[in-house]
């Protein structure tokens, strides 16, 4: 079954037609192209497809693509500011060897900023809590952690 | 020590920004035009024999372009000892087997038509342990070997024996023995990207293949002959390697699905890419094999070791990968971890119906130290010496040959057992009531290549542009590990170039010159050697050129310096006649001569040299091709084996643990891990290789299995295969690096991929001891192993 769908992705509205079994990382990938979302299981274990919607992180393998409608959806590719400068989370990653083969990087990114927009300053334990659904089989989390605490010190040190 | 520029100096890596904004692009990413989605029929038995395959349904399902099966496409063979196929025709031997496959426009058609293949088998009795397997009289898995002669048991015909020294004057020699048998579980690679590709034809019938693949230049060997087995004499194959989702060992072979999906490009005429699923990657692509491992080992009165004694049996699986050959790499702490005179080493590797194996990180080395050093810790008990002691009476120094004949160049073994005591403070004892204790364990691995194949060597091209940019064409694979940051350090700290100047170029075998693959930690060992060779080339030339152009450039320079600068005097300096290409250097892109005044206008920009150069009649421009062959040796088993690799690395990493005698839950407070790595090249990459290995023992340690029964696999997903989450790793890492500064290493540094897992089991399962007393034998180290055991001591105390 066919049906039209209306949400914001990454704050421009979109409307997309879908079928109704797609998940909401097929339309991510397939239909609008971005392929920064990863699947790495297809289960919700890995956290890899991580994006934000309505300002809570989801694993979008299980998000049926139908249930979006009227939401809004921030992937990594909305992560970034214009003229390619990468997002303070996106640098501390760079800035602090967080990053290996990268493939669960977008993710672990999207859980990041989830649990920054709603606590400024987590502590080592709620930053490992929020990230325990990404897997990452590269980097042993050190350094993730590290670039966590890095961009919460920042943020407060803005407030 | 000299200076350096760049290397050892905290640079973020240059493919971290676009993994980081999602703009890397993985296999699972790619699309060509008019592009199939294949999918691969599995079998039903771990042993059979295939009786039918009806794939008339599928074939006629809307949306199917090709249905291939062992019957309507030419037979191609893979494997180590080729003795797999890509296609099974007359039987399967194991639940993985590939039977038919289907290419579709898109990927839910072409599991539907995978469902709607029938296959009727005759099954056959099975053999899932190598004990019963090698038995005399078993099934054969095999009834004949790749040439089509009979075969008459299930050993796989590889020999891997060591004996040095005398062992049984060692056994007299011995006062205290300790024996025991160890084993260690299958367990996956578990990249986060899964395995994938996409092979496409031209009309001229030569083949691209986009792989997942940490052997390009391999895997061009490998399907070039499978293009000739499908009847395209002659005709080549171009791989190309796009960013990888982990490596881990997982592309040392080239796969049965890689070939499925070149058939079925063949077939159709259109690209075919196979992406697996998880669960087919836990299922149906090679773990890491599982073994057992029975070690003695006696020392005499003083602590001195005396001998060592190992049997290894591995169960294969069901066919040959590189894999197979993971003895070899044991043979290396057998022989070379700790100093031993005397020593037996024998392994034997046997078919089952199991899912056959293939490389994993480490390859045979954590499954060695796994049984050797939790030994050790077993031997030094019986001598009543503590266990750092009797390492450091028996440990391994710089300029010595070992028993199998590795020659020792540096060795920072001792130093790395000081610092692991030290920050551990071994000689604090834990407090008995709380169940602590503390535990440690070494490491010996090839650090400068690893001569497996008849060439250990790495090209690297350089090539310079009109803007003082350098190209870089390099055929190792970055994977994750770092190897692109490692490579720019070193071309930029080598040539004098800013790092931002240099590119690494995509990896694709029709431009990269020819390196044997991303194995043995040999990444950066081997691109940096090459990095150092095409610069001082480069700078020959540079200089060469800039003896002519120098003079002139300068004088231009000046009469720009003064007119900006009226009143400027220069100092009496004759440039000119110093303009010798031995007085040159070159740093961050400006040539100057190394003992004139530091003047601004005195240099001459590597741009600008280019440019002159190049738009003058007959001009050129600045390209160079370096292969480096590092000075290692092929192993000859018939001599003990020989010096494999140009350096090696050593490692201690210590653990302190609390067990839970309730539970039998083990908790890490904290590790503590010292590798000497020659020389630390870029700090947060390096950092990042070994707390991503030891997280990997971590999971070695205590909780990965692969489990199966009968052949079939029971755990194929994160929920039932657990590896470590950011809450397992919950402990401080305290991490030393020893720098001994290897001569063959490329500014002194070894290679250091691997040994960050190789001692972190037996570091954990010695603490373990340490804290309550029982000794685990098997991997992973669970909380029934752990309650069980103490039951055990508590009824012998009883």
């Amino acid at each position: 079954m066919k049906t039209e769908i209306s949400f914001t992705l990454n704050g421009s509205e979109v409307s997309v037609v879908v079928n109704g079994h797609l998940r909401l990382i097929d339309v991510l990938r397939n239909t609008m192209s971005l392929t920064g979302t990863k699947e790495g299981c297809g289960e919700g274990e890995c956290g890899a497809c991580t994006v934000i919607v309505d300002g809570q992180a989801v694993n979008s393998c299980l998000y049926p693509a139908h249930e979006i409608e009227g939401k809004s959806v921030t992937t990594i590719e909305g992560l970034h500011m214009p003229e390619h400068k990468l997002s303070k989370i996106q640098q501390a990653f760079v800035d602090n060897g967080a990053i290996q083969c990268g493939f669960c990087t977008p993710g672990m990114i999207m859980s990041t900023k989830a649990l920054l927009d709603s606590n400024h300053n987590p502590s080592d334990e709620e930053i490992r809590d929020a990230l325990q659904g990404n897997l990452c089989r590269c980097t042993g989390y050190v350094q993730i952690v590290e670039a966590v605490k890095r961009v919460a010190r920042q943020l407060k040190v803005k407030q | 020590m000299k200076n350096f520029q760049y290397i050892g100096k905290e640079t973020p890596r240059p493919d971290a920004p676009d993994k980081a904004a999602g703009k890397a692009h993985y296999i699972h990413d790619l699309q060509l035009p008019g592009m199939l989605h294949g999918k691969i029929k599995f079998s039903d038995h771990p042993h059979a024999r295939i009786k039918h395959i009806d794939t008339s349904k599928a074939g006629r399902l809307s949306g199917v372009r090709g249905v291939i099966t062992a019957n309507n496409s030419p037979e191609v063979r893979l494997g180590f000892l080729r003795d797999n196929f890509a296609l099974k025709k007359d039987k399967v031997r194991q639940y993985r087997d590939e039977i038919a496959a289907v290419a579709a426009i898109d990927p839910d058609i072409a599991e539907e038509a995978v469902e709607l293949i029938k296959v009727e088998y005759e099954p056959l009795p099975g053999l899932f342990s190598p004990r019963e397997a090698k038995k005399k009289g078993s099934p054969l898995i095999h009834e004949t070997n790749a040439q089509g002669r009979p075969r008459t048991d299930n050993l796989v015909p590889l020999r891997f024996h060591h004996e040095s020294g005398d062992l049984d004057a060692g056994k007299r020699a011995a006062k205290y023995v300790a024996e025991g048998e160890f084993s260690t579980p299958r367990v996956q690679q578990c990249c986060m990207g899964t395995a994938g590709c996409i092979a496409e034809f031209d009309m001229n019938s030569n083949l691209t293949v986009w792989a997942k693949t940490q052997i390009p230049f391999l895997a061009q060997r490998d399907f070039n002959r499978a293009l000739s087995d499908m009847g395209l004499h002659d005709k080549n194959t171009r791989i190309i390697v796009p960013t990888l989702g982990g490596g881990f060992g997982t592309g040392l072979d080239t796969h049965a699905y890689e070939y499925i999906a070149i058939l079925l490009a063949f077939q159709t005429g259109q690209p075919v890419k196979i992406i697996y699923t998880r669960d087919e990657e836990f299922a149906y692509l090679s773990p890491r094999q599982s073994s057992t491992t029975k070690i003695t080992q006696g020392c005499d009165q003083n602590g001195k070791l005396t001998f060592r004694e190992v049997e290894v049996l591995q169960d294969n699986g069901a066919y040959t990968s590189w894999g197979a050959t993971y003895p070899s790499v044991m043979m290396m702490p057998a022989t070379s971890l700790y100093r031993v005179s005397n020593v037996y080493f024998n392994a034997q590797l046997v078919y089952t119906n199991n899912t056959y194996c293939q490389a994993m990180r480490g390859y045979g080395n954590p499954e060695h130290t796994w049984a050797l050093e939790s030994n050790l810790d077993e031997l030094a008990g019986e001598a009543g010496i503590d266990p750092y002691e009797f390492r450091i009476i028996n440990c391994n120094k710089p300029k010595e040959t070992t028993p199998m004949g590795l020659k020792v160049s540096t060795c920072g073994l001792k130093e790395c057992l000081e610092t692991v005591a030290k920050k551990l403070d071994w000689k604090k004892k834990n407090k008995k009531d709380k169940c602590r204790g503390k535990g440690m364990a070494s490491l010996v691995h090839v650090g400068g290549g690893a001569r497996i194949y008849r060439s250990d060597a790495s090209g690297l091209i350089l090539k310079l542009d009109d803007f003082g940019n350098v190209n870089a064409y390099h055929g190792g694979v970055e994977m994750g590990q770092g190897l692109h940051s490692v490579l720019t350090l070193g071309i930029a700290e080598a040539l004098g170039v800013r790092p931002e100047k240099v590119f690494i170029n995509p990896l694709d075998t029709s431009t990269c010159p020819w390196d044997v693959g991303t194995h043995a930690s040999r990444g950066a060992f081997m691109a940096c050697n090459a990095a150092i060779l095409a610069a001082n080339k480069l700078r020959d030339r540079i200089f060469k050129l800039a003896e002519e152009l120098f003079p002139h450039e300068a004088e231009k320079n000046l009469e720009k310096f003064r007119e900006k600068n009226p009143g400027y005097k220069p100092p009496d300096y004759d440039f000119v006649k110093a303009a010798k290409r031995e007085r040159f250097d070159l740093k961050d892109g400006s040539i100057f001569i190394k003992d004139a005044p530091r003047e601004p206008w005195l240099s001459l920009d590597l741009g600008k040299l280019l440019r002159a150069i190049h738009f003058r009649t007959q001009g050129q421009m600045l390209t160079t091709e370096v292969f480096y062959d590092p000075p290692n040796e092929l192993p000859d088993f018939a001599k003990g084996f020989g010096n494999i690799s140009a350096t090696y690395a050593y490692g201690t990493q210590g653990a302190e643990v609390e067990v839970d005698t309730e539970t039998g839950e083990v908790r890490i407070l904290r590790m503590v891990a010292a590798h000497d790595v020659g020389k630390v090249l870029n700090p947060p990459a390096l950092k990042g290789q070994i707390y991503g290995a030891l997280a990997q023992g971590i999971g070695y340690a205590l909780y990965e299995e692969l489990q199966s029964q009968k052949g079939k696999i029971l755990n194929p997903n994160f929920r039932d295969y657990k590896i470590p989450s950011a809450q397992e790793m919950n402990f401080p890492v305290d991490l030393e690096f020893i720098e001994t500064n290897d001569s063959f290493g490329p500014f002194g540094a070894k290679g250091v991929a691997e040994p960050g897992l190789v001692p972190t089991a037996p570091a954990i399962a010695n603490a373990i001891y340490n804290a309550v007393g029982i000794r685990i034998r098997d991997l992973p180290i669970t909380p029934e192993k752990i309650l069980s055991a103490l039951k055990k001591i508590k009824k012998i105390r009883e």
